[in-house]
């Protein structure tokens, strides 16, 4: 009988890479920001565009985090979604042209008040749109991802459609309110005081996201949800309830997202919110279905991005997404930050 | 002898083109422990997953404390007072046990001498309680499954398979929760393999086969009868 | 003989063949029932939409698959032939390379994008093509040299083909006999060969297993079918057509633009067509490609007429307004998944 091999466990450390593979998507944004300030000359410029990428990065994921908490919590796949941006960005808009006595004057709290009162307005009626949106055409085809796909852009035709009939064919310019406008200089570079507005907006709604969701109960029942729904439910909970909820905030807050986004370009058209919806598809598919800090970090990468490269090259910019994007899905072809299902 | 607390008459359930129930009869008495068995593949989890409501019974019905659950939504059926403890545990992975059990608690906030009692049945709850559930092994997910179901206190709770694949010390610990559950009061419809509790904890005894109840008694009937069990499960249950 | 023409894939339906049997006469004898510049140009993107949404069928209703791409596909045979006309100068041998350089590079593009499908779920295939599909617009968009950016590249047919061209004195039943009827046939004749190649294609072998694929890909990967290597070819085949579908579009134009051909606009018309006919029925295309033209050149008229008679309610005459048939169309789109899920085409066969 041959003696026992030697038993002598070695306690490995993990490598490098394993050690940091939580933090990757984080330091994906970092290294970009650095890659960025190496590849443009100047440090203002970079400065610039730094800030410009950021801002564009809290809009768009203010617009994709509705859309991939709905897919991940409800599996409803809502082709639609742009339309939500548009109609939020069009009541807006019109609350600002009607509030234009207060948007004309180089009062920030009254530019801020005019603002919040836009932002409100187009909200509310987005939040309530979309609860006619899950009711009548999403509702009827739950569990069926192609009858959503063609229904939802089926409802995305007819809402740009009616948008047409309440606004007119043509496109609204705005003007972004008064001590919004122009730059502050820093360090050499011209930051537009809108765009830092919207950082913070961003920033605000991304960390209102994550406290709701990580410390009260409706946000522990969401996470739940997302992961094993019929376990939530078997526990008393009426998801269905839950699911409506999540599809009229996630359409709120892609109204929020037209509202910014429109005052950011500074004129908006019927077809706006589909046109944002490839970069906002793009992020969702980068973070992963069902995660919001996966969107945060996509949007962030995808703004960062396209405003770099639209500097050095501007042709190449919506390309250079679609290899970021199909790079990060060679890597982790779930997204970044994928969501364990239970199913 | 009082009104049963489940009844199942005739249920009939498909899952696609699949008949598996083909019309089950079931009787749980109050404040007993029913077991439910038989081979693999008979129906025992899917006649749990019609109770609570997973799946619906196209045939026949469900009564529950006097009251027709066949058609009811399954959160409604929670409320009414059943317990799920489902063959997967369905616990979060995603989530701390600390966050489970906040969610379980779905009248409010957690009672806490409640909890403290859960931490003498299950100590390993107290220990991981800020770790994510997911990072749990497997028989302290099935702890936490368990305890997630006893947070509240019902009036009936089914349980499938709590203790398949878990190591002798923490069956026992397995069993020790089911015998205070019942001793509160609570009724219990248990799905076993494990011979040794079933024989430990059952009452009565219900044995499936074929999508269909092929032998219901008193526990106690089917384990001094040897001949029984082998027609019934294919084996003497003194061999497990 | 007529069943072997059709592959065996009758319509199954006397409304739907007497329908078919209209459609296809007033197809094959448009010049002449129905002469004018507008109502031929009708026709002929009848034809060619047919072949498109066709093509598209084969993709969505037999295979499965849910691909935005499919315009991306479609301009790339129309380019083809534009820039070998342009480059090559006028004649068939430009038009014969464009398109096939169109239908090889489409079909090398769908073969990459099958392949890179392997690693990712269906709902984000679907919305990876509809990133690509407009990343390449945008791009071709871009890049005006070499496509004429915007405002597209207009470019000579061969001559033949032109309305200079007699090929007979005098006129043919009261049309004039020049290349311009001729290039409608030149048309209508390929759509025709291409329709009917592609009904052989879904009722041969390859096609049955598509199907099964589609009902249930684990099961036909148990019996042995490699799924991927069928939605893959499935995808080329696809992509191939529709490039040949955009070639003769753009023959008939004499002209390629983003607009015309690769806007999300046509990928949307493209799913209307598909759904309102009747999603894995070859035939569901025919309907609704022909509705769909017939609704976009005329829907308008109709839509004026009736808005000029409420001209009370302003809100009314808005919704009808003659510009406003895409909400219409959108309305009864929506209607169509939900209350005819089969098309047209499955409810005249009585599913």
């Amino acid at each position: 009988m041959s003696a026992a091999p030697k038993h002598a466990p070695t306690m490995a450390q993990m490598s490098l890479p394993e050690r940091l593979a939580p933090y990757a998507p984080i330091l994906l944004v970092v290294g970009l920001v650095i890659a960025g300030f190496v590849a443009i000359p100047a440090t203002s410029s970079w400065l610039t565009l730094t800030v410009s990428g950021l801002a564009m990065g809290m809009m768009i994921f203010i617009m994709a985090s509705g859309l991939t908490l709905v897919f991940g919590l409800m599996d409803v796949i809502n082709f639609g979604h742009g339309a939500f941006a548009s109609v939020g960005a069009f009541v807006g808009v019109s609350f600002l042209l009607l509030l234009e006595h207060m948007t004309g004057a180089p009062n920030l709290l009254w530019n801020l008040t005019a603002l919040m009162v836009a932002i409100i307005g187009a909200m509310a009626a987005t939040g309530l749109m979309g609860y006619a949106f899950e009711r009548v055409i999403v509702k009827p085809v739950y569990g069926h991802h192609l009858k959503q796909i063609l229904v939802t852009m089926g409802g995305l035709i007819v809402v740009e459609q009616l948008i047409i009939v309440l606004w007119g064919p043509e496109e609204i310019y705005i003007t972004r309110p008064e001590s919004l406008k122009g730059a502050i200089t820093f360090a050499g570079a011209a930051l537009e005081k809108y765009r830092l507005v919207a950082v913070g907006i961003g920033l605000v709604v991304f960390l209102a996201m994550r406290y709701t969701l990580r410390r009260t109960k409706i946000g522990l029942i969401v996470r739940a949800g997302v992961e094993n729904g019929e376990m939530v439910q078997a526990l008393g909970y009426n998801l269905r309830m839950v699911f409506i909820g999540v599809f009229v905030a996630g359409s709120a807050l892609a109204g929020l997202g037209g509202v910014l986004w429109g005052l950011y370009q500074e004129v908006i058209t019927a077809h706006m919110g589909n046109q944002t919806m490839i970069l906002v598809f793009i992020v969702v598919i980068i973070g992963g279905l069902g995660s919001v800090e996966g969107c945060f970090i996509g949007a962030l990468m995808v703004g960062l991005l396209q405003n770099y490269v639209a500097f050095l090259e501007p042709k190449a910019a919506l390309i250079s997404n679609i290899a970021l994007m199909v790079a990060i899905l060679m890597w982790r072809p779930m997204g970044m930050i994928p969501v364990v299902k239970a199913k | 002898m009082s009104d049963p607390i489940l009844k199942l008459e005739g249920v009939f359930t498909n899952i696609a083109q699949y008949h598996i129930l083909q019309g089950v009869d079931l009787t749980v008495s109050r404040g007993e422990v029913t077991m439910l068995l038989g081979r693999n593949g008979v129906g025992k989890t899917t006649t749990l997953r019609t109770i609570i409501g997973h799946w619906r019974a196209h045939q026949g019905r469900v009564m529950f404390d006097g009251q027709d659950i066949t058609k009811l939504p399954t959160p409604a059926i929670a409320r009414a007072g059943v317990g799920f403890v489902p063959e997967d545990m369905g616990i979060f992975a995603d989530l701390t046990v600390e966050e489970n059990m906040i969610l379980a608690a779905v009248s409010g906030a957690i009672d806490e001498a409640r909890l403290q009692w859960l931490f003498t049945v299950f100590p390993a709850l107290e220990t991981f309680w800020k770790k994510d559930a997911g990072t749990l092994s497997g028989g302290q997910k099935q702890m936490l499954s368990i305890a997630r179901a006893m947070i509240e206190e019902r009036a009936l709770y089914l349980i499938d398979e709590p203790t398949k694949g878990l190591a002798p010390a923490i069956i026992t610990t397995m069993a020790r929760a089911i015998k205070e559950l019942k001793d509160q009061g609570a009724s219990i419809l248990l799905v076993e393999q494990n011979f040794a509790v079933a024989k430990a904890l059952g009452d009565s005894a219900n044995v499936m086969d074929d999508g269909r109840m092929a032998w219901s008694g008193q526990m106690s009937e089917l384990t001094q009868d040897a001949e029984l069990q082998e027609r019934l499960m294919g084996l003497s249950m003194e061999a497990h | 003989m007529l069943k072997t023409l059709v592959s065996g894939d009758t319509p199954r339906s006397p409304i739907l063949l007497a329908t078919l049997i209209v459609i296809l006469i007033c197809l094959a004898f448009a010049p002449f029932l129905f002469p004018g510049v507008r109502s031929v140009d009708t026709a002929a993107r009848i034809c060619i939409f047919i072949v498109l949404v066709a093509s598209y069928d084969l993709l969505l209703g037999y295979g499965g698959i849910v691909s935005f791409a499919h315009t991306m596909f479609f301009g790339l045979g129309a380019y083809g032939v534009a820039l070998a006309s342009t480059h090559m100068g006028r004649g068939f041998d430009a038009l014969l390379v464009g398109s096939v350089a169109g239908a090889g590079l489409a079909a090398l593009l769908a073969l990459v994008i099958g392949l890179f499908s392997l690693r990712v779920r269906a709902i984000f295939f679907a919305m990876i093509t509809l990133a690509v599909a407009s990343a390449v617009a945008v791009l071709v968009s871009q890049l005006s040299t070499l496509t004429g950016g915007e405002d597209g590249l207009s470019f000579k047919i061969p001559r033949a083909l032109g309305p200079a061209f007699k090929f007979m004195d005098g006129e043919l039943f009261g049309v004039k006999a020049n290349g311009k009827l001729l290039k409608y046939y030149l048309v209508f004749i390929c759509c025709f060969v291409l329709f009917l190649l592609m009904l052989r294609v879904v009722n041969s072998p390859f096609g049955r297993v598509l199907q099964a694929i589609r009902e249930n890909d684990f099961r036909a990967e148990a019996i042995g079918y490699r799924v991927v290597h069928y939605r893959v070819a499935a995808t080329c085949l696809s992509a191939a057509i529709a490039a040949l579908a955009g070639a003769l579009y753009a023959v008939w134009l004499r002209y390629v633009g983003p607009d015309t051909t690769l806007s999300m606009e046509i990928m949307i018309d493209i799913l209307l067509m598909v759904v309102i006919g009747g999603m894995g029925t070859m035939y569901g295309a025919v309907i609704g490609a022909t509705l769909f033209v017939l609704a976009q050149n005329y829907l308008q008229n109709v839509l004026s007429l009736a808005g000029e008679s409420v001209s009370t309610l302003p809100l009314l005459t808005d919704l009808l307004n003659a510009d406003r048939w895409l909400l219409w169309l959108g309305v009864l789109f929506i209607l169509s998944v939900y209350f005819f899920p089969t098309g047209i085409v499955g409810r005249l066969r009585g599913k």
